[in-house]
């Protein structure tokens, strides 16, 4: 498991890897992750176009404060050694492993990344890796799979070609998906490492969207992978924490400062002690809540 | 000589046309003397003519100063037809003189610019062949670029002195009694013809639609008519507007849209009975959506909605959202139809909509208005004439006269393509930066530094980065790069006034 | 390096710029079509050339069609050109990215 875990990665946005225009302006929708994609999105011909633009893009271009992911093409691929090669010379983030079925498949590209930064001479450690379970095959070992890296950032559920190997497809109410999501969650959750819901493409469709959402969120998923930007700000209404959560988190916060003040181990609250889980809820809704701008810098609520 | 937002203007020119630099946005009370019409006097039972041949043999000569209106945009057939016969008639020396020209004109008035038939030109804009033409020299004259409400103020004037109007019109009886919403090429509002047709000395209406007497609604009169012209078809109807408005899916058009909203909604102009004009594009119209939806959320409803009307807005009114519409043209068929069923969609002239020497304008009672830019520069001057290669291709419009708003937005992506948005400099100042209030982009927006009043109220908007303008011009520089200053020849190919008839900025001819 | 065949990158889209490098003899020649060459013409042919110069290519003739590329665009899209007109598609120069 990489560190960083408490990272927000609410929304992770799909460009395109071989679109100038796209590519260029990936960093204006206030995406927590930023995914360029060298696979699906990308004709066999353009593979190599597509790596070197995402390259040049890495090395020039502002994108913030986001997260930076390569969704590389796949082990089987004759893209795959130079896509995972450029995209660690260009100090990229995180490598998304597509059509993960096995954690050897996880080992196999933790090791050319590896090499790839003792070749490039990039820090050792400092690329992640994540990976796309697209299988029953993948979602069956998800949990091996999860874990098999200290790399290891997230998985990530691609429903269209884990729908298509199932013999059906996607449904509106989301119920061929029930086992997969439940399994990569519990698996990335068993990791230690985010969980990542599949992408709704229809974009008319924006009560389906949030129907969609509101239930991975409720599920525990940390965000969803997006196909377009005009998503992001849906899936951050979603993700926004409750007025009054926020004020329970500012208070449980205080009480473990005031611990930290009086040098006392125990943290308690109207003289109650505040257990561990309490804690950890209460730090990720106040990072919630500063990433839905609801709170100031010390965390006081602002009022709409 | 310069003009107070530093332009060095020709000295030449400004003498040989008597004109005074741009000194500044306030209009004051000034007193000023409104000119008036010949009148050839006739019970008007004779204003039937089937020719144009014949009404130009019997108006115009050499030297004068024709004028049309822009309402059909690409859609218009008469500019042309009229225009045909003028150059075949071999008359020389006219003074052009439209609301605006459109594309569907410009090969037409190159022709009659070689041919000698027209040697002087004033217009709201031009575009395309007709911009590269003037812009490369081929005019002798200056053009004179002047905004609606100029227009407006220039005719009422005397600034142009219109001797013959050629007004196109959907549906008119015998007697000239005439309107922009029957018929086949209906496009509504006359808004910028009725200028025409109350200060030409000859006003000669041509339609492919003549109705019983007498036409109700009349926007023109028959007290204004000389000529009523029978045409087979007036106008395109596909092309006069932009058909069904749709929204734009453009993520980024849809980002600065929402921030735009979020700016109108944080300042204190968004209260019930607030006005606001939005204009037409992709961006203006995704923020009438999200302006509609804060105005349900937060219970305020608009007193009006004024400009170039589309119909997202008339939308709005029959939500009862706006109460008002003030309508001086419709940007497509939607707006157009709704003009003359809903009678709170107010058909105002040129000069009741944005002249600045008036007893009241629209424009004057505005709380928030939301222009575009080609370039807007750090002194938040705007330029919507010339593109990034210093050639003719846009239109002031009404740009100068909204801006008077008391929020004026401009919503422009930081840069297109490899060109700047957000510059230095601009190649052309149409819009002094004392009358714009707020930057919008899609990287956060800038606020005049003038308004300090806004500064205090926008800065802490969650999600809306606010920068100085210096720092947008900078990020935009840096993404693209800085590019090689454009080269000009010595000679003024056109001459911008600001809308009280002064002048603010000149074209100079393109070198290439 | 050696081009071998005439090779294309890039696309006609905005902000995309298409190059196509062919076989020449005696230099490089750029022939470069774009709506801002006004302004980033030269620049545009700077950064061409700076990347013909990075990948040894000595002798080449380039047609850019530009469609407001960034700077990092007409990089990428000459090295693509370059890597396929050289055929080295598969073994690419690292140090040159």
């Amino acid at each position: 498991m990489a560190e960083n875990e408490e990272r927000l990665r609410r929304t992770m946005m799909f460009v395109p890897g071989n679109n100038p225009a796209m590519v260029k302006d990936a960093g204006i929708y206030g995406a927590d992750s930023i995914m360029f994609d060298l696979e699906d999105s990308v004709s066999l011909p353009e593979k190599d176009a597509a790596r070197v633009l995402v390259y040049e893009a890495l090395q020039t271009q502002d994108y913030g404060n986001a997260e930076m992911v390569v969704r590389v093409n796949g082990q089987d691929t004759p893209f795959y050694d130079n896509d995972v090669k450029a995209m660690v010379k260009a100090g990229i983030d995180v490598i998304r492993l597509p059509k993960a079925e096995s954690p050897e498949m996880v080992e196999k590209l933790d090791q050319d990344i590896a090499a790839a930064e003792k070749q490039f001479g990039r820090e050792a450690g400092s690329t992640h890796l994540m990976a796309a379970i697209e299988s029953a095959k993948g979602v069956l070992r998800a949990a091996d799979i999860a874990a098999a890296s200290d790399r290891m950032i997230g998985i990530a559920l691609s429903a269209e070609d884990y729908t298509t190997d199932m013999k059906t497809h996607r449904y509106p109410d989301g119920k061929e998906l029930e086992f997969a999501r439940n399994m990569v969650l519990h698996a990335a959750r068993a990791a230690g490492v985010a969980a990542f819901d599949t992408v709704f493409t229809n974009m008319d469709d924006t009560e389906g969207f949030y129907r969609e959402t509101e239930y991975i969120h409720q599920l525990g998923f940390d965000g969803k992978s997006l196909v377009n930007p005009r998503q992001i700000p849906m899936v951050n209404k979603v993700y926004e924490p409750k007025a009054a959560e926020i004020k329970n988190a500012k208070n449980v916060i205080n009480a473990i400062q005031e611990a930290k003040l009086k040098g006392s181990g125990v943290i308690s609250m109207n003289g109650q002690m505040v257990d561990r889980p309490v804690v950890l809820r209460a730090q990720r809704v106040m990072s919630l809540a500063k990433a839905s701008n609801l709170v100031d810098e010390e965390g006081n609520y602002l009022e709409k | 000589m310069k003009s107070k937002v530093n332009r060095e203007l020709p000295d030449d020119l400004m003498k040989q046309l008597n004109y005074q630099p741009f000194e500044t946005t306030e209009i004051g009370n000034p007193e000023i003397q409104r000119v008036a019409p010949k009148v050839h006097v006739s019970t008007g039972d004779d204003k039937i003519v089937d020719s144009i041949k014949k009404v130009v043999d019997e108006t115009l000569e050499d030297g004068m100063t024709i004028s049309f209106h822009h309402h059909f945009r690409n859609g218009d057939y008469v500019f042309n037809k009229v225009m045909r016969v003028i150059i075949d008639a071999g008359i020389k020396n006219l003074t052009l003189a439209p609301s605006s020209l459109t594309g569907v004109m410009n090969d037409m008035v190159i022709e009659a610019i070689k041919a000698g038939t027209i040697t002087n030109i004033t217009s709201s804009g031009m575009r395309g062949s007709l911009g590269d033409f003037v812009s490369h020299g081929g005019l002798k004259n200056p053009v004179i670029f002047r905004s609606h409400g100029n227009r407006a103020r220039s005719i009422e004037h005397g600034d142009i002195k219109i001797d013959v109007a050629f007004l196109g019109v959907p549906s008119a009886d015998r007697l000239g009694n005439a309107n922009g919403m029957k018929g086949d090429a209906v496009f509504g509002s006359l808004g910028y013809a009725l200028m025409d047709a109350q200060y030409a000395d000859k006003v000669v209406l041509l339609t492919d639609n003549i109705v019983d007497y007498p036409n109700t609604p009349a926007s023109i009169k028959q007290t204004q008519v000389d000529y009523v012209i029978k045409v087979d078809k007036v106008g395109d109807p596909d092309k006069i507007g932009s058909g069904a408005t749709r929204f734009t899916k453009d993520p980024k058009e849809l980002k600065i849209a929402s921030m735009v909203n979020d700016v109108i909604t944080h300042s204190p102009y968004f209260k019930d009975g607030f006005s606001f004009q939005t204009g037409s594009g992709g961006a203006a119209l995704a923020v009438t959506r999200y302006l509609r939806q804060a105005m349900i959320d937060n219970q305020i409803k608009a007193s009006f909605a004024l400009g170039g009307i589309t119909k997202p807005t008339t939308d709005l009114l029959n939500e009862g959202l706006v109460k008002k519409v003030m309508d001086v043209q419709d940007f497509d068929k939607g707006a157009a139809d709704s003009m003359h069923t809903n009678g709170d969609q107010q058909e105002i002239d040129a000069s009741w909509y944005a002249d600045p020497d008036n007893k009241g304008a629209m424009v004057d009672q505005l709380d928030v208005v939301i222009l575009s830019a080609l370039e807007i520069d750090t002194k938040f001057n705007v330029n919507v004439m010339t593109g990034s290669d210093g050639v003719i291709r846009g239109a002031i419009g009404g740009h100068q006269d909204a801006a008077t708003g008391k929020l004026t937005i401009i919503s422009a992506p930081l840069v297109r393509g490899r060109i700047a948005t957000v510059v230095p400099d601009v190649t052309t100042v149409v819009t002094p930066g004392d009358s714009v209030d707020v930057l919008v982009t899609e990287y956060g927006i800038a606020i005049n530094p003038k308004r300090t009043d806004l500064l205090a109220v926008l800065s802490n908007i969650p999600g809306l980065p606010v920068y100085k303008i210096e720092d947008l011009q900078k990020m935009a520089e840096k993404r693209v790069g800085t590019p090689k200053p454009l080269e000009y020849t010595d000679r003024t190919v056109a001459l911008i006034e600001y809308r009280d008839g002064t002048v603010i900025d000149s074209i100079k001819q393109v070198k290439d | 390096m050696e081009i071998k065949k005439t090779a294309i990158a890039g696309t006609l889209e905005s902000s995309d710029i298409q190059l196509t490098i062919s076989k020449a003899d005696n230099g490089i020649s750029i022939d470069l079509q774009s709506d801002v060459k006004k302004v980033f013409g030269d620049q545009i042919e700077s950064v061409i050339k700076d990347t013909l110069a990075k990948l040894d290519v000595k002798d080449a003739k380039v047609k850019a069609v530009d469609k407001g590329a960034l700077d990092c665009v007409i990089k990428a899209r000459t090295i693509a050109a370059i890597q396929r007109a050289a055929e080295t598609t598969d073994t690419p120069e690292w140090e040159v990215l």
